[in-house]
């Protein structure tokens, strides 16, 4: 039991001020939970291919697990801020005379849509693939990225 | 042929492993095996990896197979993360029926394949019946 002692009459309510310092703090937690990163909110939750984001100075980085996959097959597009990828991982030739024991590898057509965080270079989007992961560059907007300011002595 | 839409598979941590020394998660990858008469093939997404960074090995009739992947994205800023990155680990008991001598393996993006043939005699031999 906390004592109260009676010497300012703000002590009082110091109890309250703490209670509403914590109600604060619990309500932007839980803005932070529910809109992601900076607004950066996946189209669908649970959708392939699972993306990895991140970013630097210069660039966002939007990575896909596709293992197997031919880049032919995987078609990316930029519109204003959605990031486009689609395509389909066939599944590779084998004889009909074979017999499975275990079949746990995934194939077939896949769409997946995200907001980008930033303004992008369009013309200036970079995508490689490899060992079966796509790696999209996105250079940001020249008007986004941080400026150094230096500062002049005199 | 019908076109299906992809599911997402979440990848799956290695439970029981001897504790790795790289401080990164280890995944099970996941397998297609099937057979032939002529031998049995595994065929493993192990996405990141390299092939020079892949280690199979046989030992009496357990097939351990392990990739170290290639961590990218150093210094950079997460945004958003749904897949985790780390190794792989997977251990298959075989039958005594694979040659181990003639075993082969193949790394292209991040799907390893390996060709365990049979031994000659665990090859099905075929029994023509005739009708007298």
């Amino acid at each position: 039991m906390a004592l109260l002692r009676w010497s300012a009459p703000n002590d009082l309510f110091r109890p309250f001020a703490e209670m509403e310092r914590e109600m604060e703090r619990l309500r932007s937690e839980m803005d932070r939970l529910f809109t992601g990163f900076r607004g950066l909110r996946p189209g669908r939750v649970g959708v392939f291919p699972l993306l990895n984001v991140s970013e630097d100075k210069n660039n966002i980085y939007v990575r896909a697990e596709l293992p197997g996959m031919n880049p032919d097959d995987i078609e990316i597009s930029v519109e204003g801020d959605t990031l486009t990828i689609r395509g389909e991982r066939k599944p590779a030739e084998v004889s009909d005379k074979v017999s499975y024991h275990r079949r746990e590898r995934e194939f077939g057509r896949f769409r997946r849509s995200l907001t980008l965080p930033t303004r992008i270079n369009v013309d200036a989007v970079d995508a490689t693939f490899k060992n079966g992961v796509l790696t999209i560059v996105l250079p940001k907007a020249e008007e986004v990225r941080p400026k150094q300011i230096p500062v002049k002595t005199q | 042929m019908a076109e299906k839409d992809i599911e997402v598979r979440e990848k799956q941590e290695v439970q029981t492993q001897a504790e790795s020394t790289r401080n990164i998660p280890v995944y099970v990858p996941a397998v297609d095996i099937y057979e032939s008469e002529e031998a049995l093939t595994v065929v493993a997404d192990m996405p990141g990896v390299a092939p020079e960074n892949v280690d199979i090995d046989l030992r009496d009739d357990q097939l351990t197979i392990r990739g170290t992947v290639t961590v990218e994205g150093d210094g950079e800023t997460v945004l958003l993360r749904e897949y985790g990155v780390g190794d792989y680990y997977r251990q298959f008991t075989l039958g005594r029926i694979i040659d181990q001598s003639k075993i082969e393996a193949a790394m292209k993006d991040g799907v390893l394949t390996l060709t365990l043939p049979k031994v000659d005699k665990a090859k099905p031999r075929k029994i023509t019946v005739k009708t007298g």
